[in-house]
């Protein structure tokens, strides 16, 4: 177990370094077969290590080295392998391989060494991710935790010949880091309690900690995943992280990096258990966040946007799943949404691509007669994520309001308004792109085409997987057994769970997906036709300007701190510091241009000093004592 | 004879050689009075010389002792005799590029 | 008061208005020959010190060599009182009080010195400033720095004769 974990973790990291050093060296075909095989060689490990697991394998802790080894603290380097991390093992190799195979097609207009140096960052973010999860303690998870902020910053502002982009990347990177903070700190209480951040410690002694405690560690812990998994207030960075080439978006901003905040949720379970303030907390901020950037995606006119604020709004609905105690639900919505997110992602590339990287959907239309295979996996994943059974969507989806119908019938409405909200963009975007007429210029459309084999292979996987991917998770009231609840189970304590009677549960299950179905039919009605061209008015136009709050950021936070800068910068550094400085060597100056003076060149002025001096000398020693007593008694 | 006396007049007649040297200008006199001074100096290393061999009286070597006084007094005499040889070419000299004898001319080590 | 003593005052006096005359006078032919005035005069201490090779030598050296040598270069160079440069009255005022007062703090000095305060000295008695004697401890003891003198002498001479060459 042990090497093989290791050989999971250690290929991406070689694939970095070979791909990294070597970049200038490299070509198209040797540069993306080195990546790809490195990503699949750790998939089947995975493949592997799951398999054992399933068998009966016990899960493990499997350290290597001492990390940091001091009287007080002991960090040991150590890997926990067990069903949860097992779990997400398999979905970033396998998803991360479908993504290097897409990346090897969509990036060869890039020049060789700049293709060589986005896979290095590639494989770099594979590395960093995995060991955030098999880390064993909550210091390895950090390592992993800020290596997947570093490569979001390094793959965000890959061209980074335009200005805006290395914005983007630098705010991605800055909020992160705002979110890191409370990480930190809720890793220093966490070792200043209990002695050291290992799980197994950690979750054994819950009971020794005090309820102020436990709600402060929980609480920060969620802002550090706030920043990561962009919930309000810290989710601007991510529609603006769209900057970077579209597999990117796909693979950090769909599938893994923002899933890091739910999977330290998931893991730290037996603490929010414990903590029932916080619950409400997670509860009410995922939920408020899928609601508010679902209003903002369904006016929105780039392809890339829509999916990112659909992202957020995901991410939204896991952290509700895990505020009302359901992490088994959130986990699989996690597995769901890498799917189908990581599909809709890679189809949006596509059309880029074929597009020649126009993203602006009022300009497309009608691409479903040049797009066969990417039209209808897109369709696919569309109809996965609107919640609509048999699709996996559905049966995550569905979990989680259960479990929010359990806690607060309120929580519910809102859920299913958000899932309608959903559906409604989705289609929207859907209908817009790939139904009605082309929209674009004579140009463009000559050069449509469908995309090559490495890009189409992944989408049909993805696809699939959307389609099938629910059927690990069906729910008892419709008569299956649910097979991701008993595995993770050894992992995550399950809360005590009142039944809803099986007619509550097919109402809900109903309702939800009958709005889901009018807005799906609705949207298509409105935007196959006549999509809307003319700019909005009125409330559109804020939903379309998102709600200002990048403005509201700007007024509030950036631009009193470019000031506060500006002013230490003029005032303090320019005038005071430097002033002060060089008003030194100012002086210096000024005196040696004053006592140069005295070396006039006449010998007899010289030879008058050193008489002087020679009187002064022996008047002092002479009169030594009565000077020093004169001295005394003048002065006290 | 304490040699008190000897000790102030030695010193009247240095500082006198002093006052020479910082208040003329003409570098002739400046010379002479630096031979002022070591004349000063002379006596008082004779009488200092004097001195020795009076204290010395009851000493065994008695007959020899403080000759070094009177010793280094001629060799003085001989530096100051080499030292105004050269120092009167240089002024000479000097007196050649200028046509002036005056020490405030000779401001080449200004600044 | 004993001959020696009125000898001394005497010539004690004589050499010190002999210096200022020195120093005052504005003719660089007259400061020259009161300068010969202190040298006797100091050569007159030396013979009530019973220093005779010491008077001779200076009167030789000193009086007889170096004035010479000064008087011919002030002839050479013309010198009179009409080009005698004008001096600044403040630098002379500054030279005579830094003067005055050196004086003032090494008689001070003296009055509180106790290693001299009750010694006195022989002044016609003893034989070290004889030429015999002298000359005994010179060309044994102290011949070394009296063979370097001669090489002192080649030097100088070296030295006059390339700075005062015509080039």
């Amino acid at each position: 177990m042990k090497t093989l974990l290791a050989i999971i973790v250690l290929l991406p990291f070689c694939g970095f370094l070979l791909n990294g050093l070597f970049r200038k060296h490299g070509t198209y075909k040797s540069v993306a077969r080195l990546a790809c095989t490195t990503i699949l060689s750790s998939f089947i490990a995975s493949a592997i290590v799951f398999g054992m697991l399933s068998q009966g394998t016990t899960a493990e802790t499997v350290k290597y080295f001492d990390f940091i080894n001091t009287d007080s603290i002991k960090i040991p380097f150590a890997f926990q392998i067990d069903h949860l991390s097992a779990m997400f093992l398999l979905i970033i190799t396998g998803i991360g391989f479908l993504i290097h195979l897409y990346s090897s097609a969509y990036m060869k207009d890039e020049e060789p060494q700049h293709f060589a140096r986005y896979f290095a960052y590639l494989n770099l973010f594979i590395f960093s991710m995995l060991l955030l999860v098999l880390g064993a303690n909550y210091i390895i998870m950090f390592i992993g935790w800020e290596g997947v902020g570093l490569c979001s910053y390094l793959l965000i502002g890959f061209w980074f010949k335009n200005d805006n982009f290395n914005y983007a990347a630098k705010k991605a990177f800055i909020m992160n880091r705002i979110g890191d903070l409370g990480f930190l700190l809720a890793i220093f209480w966490l070792i200043a309690r209990l002695g050291n951040a290992n799980y197994a410690d950690v979750f054994a002694n819950v009971h020794n900690l005090s309820q102020t405690d436990i709600t402060a560690i929980t609480l920060l812990l969620f802002v550090g995943a706030m920043g990561k998994s962009a919930q309000i207030p810290l989710y601007t960075w991510l529609p603006d992280a769209m900057a970077g080439p579209t597999p990117v978006s796909a693979l950090i901003h769909a599938a893994t990096m923002v899933t890091a905040g739910i999977y330290m949720i998931a893991r730290s379970n037996v603490l929010y258990s414990a903590a029932e303030f916080t619950q409400h907390i997670v509860a009410i901020v995922g939920l408020t966040t899928a609601l508010f950037s679902a209003t903002i995606a369904i006016k929105q006119n780039d392809i890339k946007k829509v999916l990112a604020y659909s992202t957020v709004s995901q991410l939204g609905y896991m952290f509700l799943g895990l505020g009302v105690g359901a992490y088994t639900g959130a986990v699989f919505h996690v597995m769901t949404h890498a799917f189908f997110k990581a599909l809709l992602f890679l189809g949006a590339g596509s059309v880029i691509h074929a597009m020649h990287h126009e993203q602006d959907i009022r300009k497309m239309g009608g691409l479903k007669k040049y797009l066969p295979i990417t039209h209808i996996t897109f369709l696919l994943g569309c109809i996965a994520i609107s919640g609509i059974p048999p699709f996996s969507g559905f049966f995550s989806k569905d979990e989680i309001l259960a479990a929010a119908y359990e806690k607060n019938p309120v929580y519910w409405g809102l859920g299913v308004a958000g899932a309608a909200m959903t559906a409604f963009y989705m289609f929207r975007l859907y209908a817009t792109t790939f139904l009605g007429k082309f929209r674009g210029t004579q140009d463009q459309e000559h050069h449509l085409h469908e995309s090559p084999a490495a890009m189409t292979i992944p989408l049909i996987v993805l696809a699939v997987l959307s389609v099938i991917g629910g059927f690990v998770g069906v729910p008892e009231v419709l008569g299956g057994k649910h097979l991701l609840g008993e595995y993770l189970s050894t992992v995550i304590v399950p809360e005590p769970h009142h039944a809803l009677a099986h007619n509550t549960e097919y109402m809900l299950m109903g309702i939800s997906v009958a709005v889901a179905t009018i807005a799906i039919l609705f949207a298509v009605s409105q935007y196959s036709k006549k999509p809307q061209l003319e700019d909005a008015t009125g409330l559109g136009k804020v939903l379309e300007n998102k709600w200002y709050v990048d403005e509201l950021y700007n007024t509030i936070i950036v631009n009193p701190l470019n000031a506060l800068g500006g002013f230490f910068k003029n005032i303090v550094e320019k005038s005071g510091i430097d002033g002060f400085v060089n008003g030194i060597g100012r002086f210096v100056n000024y005196l040696s241009r004053q006592i140069r003076l005295v070396q006039s060149g006449q010998v007899g002025g010289y030879i008058l000093m050193m008489v002087v001096s020679v009187v002064i000398i022996l008047f002092i020693w002479i009169h030594d004592g009565e000077i020093y007593k004169f001295l005394v008694t003048k002065l006290f | 004879m304490p040699i008190q006396y000897y000790i102030i007049l030695s010193m009247v007649i240095f500082c006198i050689g002093i006052a020479g040297v910082l208040t003329r200008r003409n570098t002739i006199i400046i010379f002479m009075c630096i031979e002022l001074m070591l004349n000063a100096v002379n006596l008082l290393l004779v009488a200092f010389s004097k001195m020795h061999y009076a204290a010395s009286l009851n000493a065994p070597n008695h007959a020899t002792v403080g000759s070094e006084g009177q010793l280094f007094v001629f060799f003085i005499m001989v530096v100051a005799a080499a030292e105004v040889s050269v120092g009167l070419a240089i002024i000479v000299m000097m007196f050649r590029n200028t046509h002036s004898v005056d020490a405030n001319f000779l401001n080449r080590l200004k600044n | 008061m004993s001959a020696t003593h009125i000898l001394f005052w005497f010539l004690s006096a004589l050499a010190v208005v002999s210096a200022l005359m020195v120093l005052f006078s504005k003719n660089p032919v007259h400061s020259v020959l009161w300068l010969i005035a202190v040298f006797f005069a100091i050569s007159g201490h030396y013979i009530l010190m019973n220093a005779q090779f010491l008077a001779i030598v200076n009167i030789i050296v000193y009086a007889g060599a170096i004035m010479v040598l000064f008087l011919f270069v002030i002839m050479l160079m013309n010198l009179n009182k009409e080009s005698e440069p004008r001096k600044n009255v403040w630098m002379k005022l500054a030279g005579a009080i830094s003067a005055g007062s050196l004086l003032m703090i090494l008689v001070s000095l003296v009055g509180q010195a106790t290693e001299v305060s009750h010694k006195t000295l022989i002044m016609k008695d003893g034989n070290i400033g004889l030429i015999k004697s002298l000359g005994k401890i010179l060309f044994t003891q102290y011949v070394v720095p009296f063979e370097l003198t001669s090489i002192l002498f080649l030097s100088a001479m070296v030295g006059a004769v390339v700075i005062g060459k015509k080039d």
